[in-house]
């Protein structure tokens, strides 16, 4: 073997001087970096101002999402409002309806919790088939992040709720006003009216200066620029928790209120964006999984299409509602594969197939789809999105 | 026990945010619109992104049809077909629309909208009046089709347990491939650098603009808000800002991600003149095939002169 000029020879970054401290007071990421970015696939929306775009998963690695590649979803675009001019009302059935300014909010003990954000409808384009070519396309509506926020139940108390109201109805401040109805037990519970993410502001896009992080469940409910919270006797049945986020089954009966996001598990590397480079040997097989409903206990990974299951390591225990990193260290003797994962969470359930879930629900449910996902690999590395009987 | 932190929310303001209506109508402000009025507010400001008659422009939303397709391999969800509240209609034209400039309708101009919506969707007819005291006569048909999540029983119920390890399965086939469809995007090309030369914009003749023709351009403009800005501060939305699109070569505006159709005309060396703007605006995808553009066009020749005259009166 001949020896490498990168070490045999004197290279200009050993040699000349790099960048001063101040030459990004806030840093971006490498310019090699430049491919790690979100995408969005322009057909499924009619602009990109009500629109979503993918956060690129199959680049990522542990499970905190960096906020400016986190995926985005507006239903009016992602406005821009100023902590001066943010306020935050609290009426209906309380005592006292009261408003809040953001640095009201500042004031009230504050919490940090690590949760995933999915929106009901990603993996949704592959109900009738394998479609897009990516675990970015298939699985990249979510993103998972350290929230710093005010529990929702300390401004319920702080207005004086009556118990005799069992929803709350929460709003945006943005043209699209969105708006979704809360059971009072789950407002009670875990949800968070969020300000920090990651140890910084919120971004534009997610929602600043104010969101609401509602652990577990869609990410349509995680209203963005919160405005507004009403205690009330019932929902409102708003455009969003109606005409939008409900599952039609296949006889046209649809399921509303499906507010959980359940087990669901997807290997980012080896993936159709991430092939294998290196050819036969050792491989880190990788991937995400996650629970709505808790934390999960274990992932499998199939290399066959689910014939046999390896279980593979968690890179530490998951945590209830955040997303679990799990790799397979394997041996790849250079093979095709049909690669899966199946996440297993605390409450028993197991991730279902394609299959299992059209058998229940149909071709036309749109959201919520948490089933197990393949990728072909060739001998060549390269991956593709299949399905397998 | 609280911490005595925020304001008392005054009646107000209470008012001025809490619009939400529910199903049996509470929320509703008194008034009324029919049809006919309704088809004429619909025609102004809603008929650019869902049609003369709900019917839907390009990938916008229908709101009219789908009557008993829910159960069909591509179910069309609309008003008529799917919503189960009236309620919901009203709230969210209410709050929410026009696009690009909502809660700008009175009252009266939401209750016209949504009989005109009920009637493209065959559920009333045209002398239908809808007010805050016909609100409860109308029952949407699908009002009975939803039932609450049941995942519990009829899934989790079933897979939960020591999962299969090993001999799952005899065979395994691939039985569907996403190459089949392949609808990914595919990354962009570097652009080649000629590409990136300067196009020598035609200096714009000087003409004096009638203020009148001007100022009812202004109105007609109101079509295109929901997409486009114009004026200082102005910024790209779902359409290019047309600060000074009146001789500006086509496909010119910096951060604008443009069609294919439209690019490829730019590189033919197309200028946005009265004329060709004009042309454009009568029949959009007549005059560019693959537009993304989802405008249907100006049937009114007053309104062409008046909306051109309009863009050629809003400077750089």
């Amino acid at each position: 073997a001949s020896p490498d000029p990168l070490i045999t020879e004197v290279q200009p970054w050993a040699s000349g001087l790099g960048d001063g401290v101040d030459a990004a007071p806030y840093g971006m990421p490498i310019e090699y970096e430049d491919d790690v970015v979100r995408r969005n696939v322009e057909w499924l929306t009619a602009d990109t101002i009500s629109s979503i775009n993918f956060t690129p998963i199959h680049a990522l690695d542990g499970t905190i999402t960096p906020q400016g590649c986190a995926f985005e979803r507006h239903h009016s675009g992602a406005i821009e409002l100023k902590k001066e001019d943010y306020r935050l009302m609290i009426n209906g059935m309380v005592d006292q309806p009261l408003v809040f300014t953001y640095a009201d909010l500042e004031r009230f003990p504050r919490e940090n919790h690590v949760y995933f954000c999915e929106c009901a409808a990603n993996t949704g384009m592959e109900w009738a088939g394998a479609q897009l070519n990516g675990a970015q396309f298939t699985h990249g509506m979510i993103h998972n992040m350290e929230y710093t926020g005010v529990p929702l139940r300390t401004l319920l108390e702080e207005a004086g709720y009556d118990t005799a109201g069992k929803w709350v109805y929460v709003e945006g401040a943005d043209a699209s006003s969105n708006g979704r109805s809360i059971p009072m037990e789950k407002a009670l519970d875990d949800v968070l009216v969020a300000f920090k993410a990651n140890g910084e502001a919120l971004r534009k896009e997610h929602g600043y200066p104010v969101r609401l992080v509602v652990p577990g469940w869609e990410g349509n409910m995680w209203v963005k620029w919160i405005r507004r919270i009403e205690v009330a006797n019932a929902p409102v049945e708003s455009r969003e928790e109606t005409s939008k986020y409900t599952d039609v089954l296949a006889n046209g009966v649809a399921r509303k209120w499906t507010w959980e996001m359940d087990a669901k598990s997807v290997v980012t590397s080896p993936s159709p964006q991430a092939p294998i480079s290196h050819g036969k040997g050792p491989l880190v097989i990788s991937g995400l999984a996650w629970s709505g409903r808790g934390a999960i206990k274990r992932v499998d990974v199939s290399v066959d299409g689910g014939k046999t299951w390896q279980t593979a390591r968690l890179a530490k225990p998951g945590e209830k509602m955040a997303l679990t990193r799990f790799y397979l260290d394997t041996e790849w003797n250079g093979e095709e594969m049909l690669l899966q994962s199946r996440a297993m969470d605390e409450t028993g359930y197991v991730q279902p197939t394609k299959a299992q879930l059209r058998e229940v629900r149909g071709l036309n449910s749109i959201y919520h789809n948490n089933c197990i996902q393949t990728w072909l690999v060739r001998a060549n590395g390269e991956a593709e999105n299949v399905e397998v009987s | 026990d609280t911490f005595g932190i925020g304001r008392a929310a005054l009646p107000e303001e209470i008012a001025a945010w809490d619009k939400d209506v529910r199903p049996d109508g509470t929320g509703l402000p008194v008034g009324s619109g029919d049809v006919l009025t309704g088809e004429e507010v619909f025609a102004d400001q809603c008929a650019v992104c869902h049609g003369d008659f709900a019917e839907g422009v390009g990938n916008w939303p229908k709101l009219a049809g789908g009557a008993d397709t829910l159960a069909d391999d591509d179910p069309l969800k609309t008003v008529g077909s799917y919503w189960p509240y009236l309620s919901t209609t009203w709230d969210y034209v209410n709050r929410s629309m026009p696009f690009g400039n909502a809660q700008s309708l009175s009252p009266d101009e939401v209750y016209a909208i949504v009989a005109y919506i009920l009637y493209s969707n065959d559920l009333v007819d045209d002398e239908f009046v809808l007010s805050n005291e016909t609100f409860s006569e109308v029952t949407l048909p699908n009002h009975d089709g939803f039932i609450l999540d049941d995942r519990l029983e009829t899934e989790h119920s079933k897979w939960v347990g020591e999962p299969c390890m090993e001999n799952c399965k005899d065979e395994v086939e691939v039985t569907m491939r996403a190459m089949v469809l392949d609808v990914t995007p595919e990354e962009d090309e570097p652009e080649p650098e000629d590409a990136l030369e300067e196009v020598e914009a035609p200096i714009a003749e000087v003409a004096t603009l009638d203020p009148e023709l001007v100022a009812a351009g202004e109105k007609v403009f109101k079509k295109c808000k929901a997409c486009h800005q114009v004026g200082e501060g102005a910024k790209n939305k779902t359409g290019p800002i047309l600060n000074g699109i009146v001789g500006q070569a086509a496909g010119g505006v910096e951060g604008f991600k443009y069609s294919k159709a439209l690019q490829a005309k730019a590189d033919e060396g197309l200028v946005w003149t009265e004329d060709t703007l004009a042309a454009f605006l009568a029949k959009p995808k007549a005059f560019m095939k693959g537009t993304k553009m989802s405008f249907s066009g100006l049937r009114k020749e007053k309104d062409l002169a008046a909306i051109t005259a309009y863009l050629a009166s809003v400077d750089d």
